[in-house]
């Protein structure tokens, strides 16, 4: 292949991972927008997904759409109620101390990798695509799928955008961000915001799993890369800027994608994650973000 | 704080001899396992130097073990180092190492100092992995029972008999015990608990709070990667593993348990923990879950761990 096409391959695989990846930081920077909470366990919540998405789609008989449909929309729901749980039992009893929820969610990692572990087994297991069309290009063919991907996390994206700033729920929840104490003595449920906050973040973690499950297979250690890469967009985006969180994603996923293609996937973390640190050190509030508080 | 230094002295003396002890006593299962705890509680001493008396939770501290693993374990391998050179190199990588994350992340604070130390310590794993036709990636280097050995004048002291592999541990332990207890309890440790408890006002003493930070930092990743040098050297094994965020979660989970800010706490978090996954693992394989359940429990129940609560509580003097 030539490099023309050859680097048209690396950009498109690179917007598939800006599109995961942009929806799974989303989630990463709410939480920590909103609670301060450095979730380690968002990976985890990822993973959850596309187990639970291998399991509901393996339950569903007939068309491989059918499966998957209901996987998209049941599994993002049980991991969210699994996050509400233990943000009820653990991180609200902390007080949201970022230090103390740190380790908390250190041990959710554990436990919920060990579970997968446990009743999901070591194996990597694929999800059927819901269609399996090929755009044929002049040079090569691509899956339909991926593009829909793209596609799907973009309406997703969009959707976000507007309920943050275009409903009361997202009034709420900025207002919460912004100053919790005058948000609740303005009668703003403060607590109940935040384990909805938490749930929100986690599901869309898992619905951003469902989608690449089809593409990646399910595997219990499936969570390391996404919250890496996640801490990542997030800090370069800056926080709780949902623009600076796209911008990075499409910023990561594409130099992720061209240096994968062309060098190798190692070399390329290493080169993200170091990025990543120095701009942590030197400009602590992100490529995008405004002054930190 | 309070009381002279001649109980805690006798304390860790007495801790020391009892060590000693062990050697003769223990059955050889629980012989090579103490001698490996031993090792990774100078790790965790390391660990808590930093996280226990300056109040800087690190993420990352599996790099500077892994500096020590590899800066001993390289040489030895492929320059055929002898094993005094080796320790040598593997502290000095682990110094040096330290030095320059100490300069860079001392100029973070809080949750982004947890994350940048974390994403150091992910590089340097992934360069483990990346440069794997030296490093042998998660396949590890295994140094031979030659490479291990010390010849002083005519005799040859073999570090992979288990009896001296045990006493070499215990060597490098309580010195680094004693170093602790000294350190914690000179005026610098007292600088670095005044940092801990209110570092703006420490500064406003006219105290330099970022050398003394920095100090820290380059003490504990010393200590730690001492405890890497150590551990290749007398185990025979370098792993990417090793250096894994697993290896940065392990300290932070021993001195927790132990009581951070305690001198004995490492150790006896350390020996906790690994004889509680030892003896779970027999029943079931997943140890991960008792990790996890164990730092939850511990965050929310018992946030001084073991000791930290009994000087609390009945033991003030406990150093």
């Amino acid at each position: 292949m030539a490099f023309g096409p050859h680097l048209l391959l690396a950009t498109l695989e690179g917007l598939v991972t800006s599109a995961v990846l942009a929806l799974t930081a989303l989630g990463l920077s709410l939480v920590f927008g909103v609670m301060r909470v450095v979730n380690v366990a968002h990976g985890e919540f990822f993973m959850l997904g596309a187990v639970l998405a291998w399991w509901i789609a393996s339950l569903v008989s007939g068309h491989p759409a059918l499966g998957f449909l209901a996987a998209l929309v049941i599994a993002p729901v049980i991991v969210g109620a699994v996050a509400l749980v233990s943000e009820r039992l653990v991180l609200r009893r902390l007080n949201y101390n970022p230090e103390a929820t740190i380790v908390a969610t250190i041990g959710m990692l554990y436990i919920i990798q060990q579970a997968a572990l446990s009743f999901y087994g070591p194996e990597a297991r694929p999800v059927a695509a819901p269609f399996t069309y090929r755009v044929s290009l002049p040079w090569f063919g691509y899956s339909g799928y991926k593009l829909a991907v793209i596609a799907a996390s973009i309406v997703l994206l969009v959707a976000t955008w507007f309920v943050l700033t275009r409903t009361r729920i997202g009034i709420v929840m900025r207002a919460t961000q912004y100053d919790p104490e005058t948000a609740q003595a303005f009668g703003i449920p403060v607590d109940r915001v935040y384990a909805g906050v938490f749930a929100l973040g986690a599901m869309l973690a898992a619905v951003a799993a469902v989608l690449i499950v089809p593409i990646n297979q399910a595997h219990y250690l499936m969570g390391r890369d996404p919250l890496l890469l996640s801490f990542i967009v997030v800090i370069i985006g800056g926080l709780g800027s949902l623009r600076g969180t796209v911008v990075a994603a499409l910023l990561i996923g594409l130099s992720d994608g061209v240096i994968s293609v062309f060098f190798s996937p190692t070399l390329a973390k290493i080169i993200a994650t170091l990025a990543v640190a120095l701009v942590l050190v030197f400009r602590p509030q992100g490529l995008f973000g405004t002054t930190a508080r | 704080m309070s009381g002279g230094l001649a109980r805690p002295l006798a304390l860790h003396v007495a801790v020391i001899a009892l060590l000693l002890g062990l050697n003769v006593v223990l059955p050889d299962y629980h012989h090579g396992v103490m001698a490996r705890i031993l090792v990774l509680a100078i790790f965790a001493m390391g660990y808590n130097l930093l996280f226990g008396y300056v109040g800087l939770l690190s993420l990352g501290h599996a790099m500077f073990f892994a500096a020590g693993l590899y800066g001993a374990a390289l040489p030895v391998y492929h320059l055929g180092w002898g094993v005094p050179a080796a320790f040598g190199s593997g502290i000095a990588a682990g110094a040096v190492l330290a030095l320059a994350i100490g300069l860079l992340a001392l100029r973070t604070t809080g949750v982004a100092f947890m994350i940048v130390t974390m994403m150091f310590s992910q590089v340097l794993f992934l360069l483990i992995t990346y440069f794997s036709r030296w490093t042998r990636g998660d396949e590890g280097l295994v140094l031979s029972q030659q490479a291990r050995s010390i010849a002083i004048g005519g005799t040859v002291l073999d570090l992979t008999n288990p009896s001296n592999r045990y006493l070499a541990a215990l060597a490098l332990f309580s010195i680094v015990l004693l170093i602790t207890l000294a350190v914690v309890r000179s005026g610098h440790g007292r600088v670095l608990v005044a940092i801990r408890e209110n570092e703006e006002r420490t500064r406003m003493l006219g105290y330099n709070t970022f050398a003394s930070k920095l100090a820290a930092v380059v003490a504990s990743g010393t200590i730690c990667a001492a405890a890497g040098a150590a551990y290749v050297l007398l185990f025979g094994y370098a792993g990417s593993t090793l250096a894994s965020v697993q290896y940065s979660i392990l300290p932070l989970l021993w001195v927790l348990l132990g009581g951070a800010a305690t001198t004995l706490g490492p150790l006896v978090g350390t020996v906790l923990m690994y004889y509680m996954i030892d003896v779970a693992s027999g029943y079931t394989a997943a140890y991960m879950l008792i990790v996890g359940l164990m730092l939850i429990a511990l965050i929310l129940y018992f946030p001084k761990g073991i000791l930290g609560t009994l000087r609390s509580r009945w033991i003030g003097w406990l150093p």
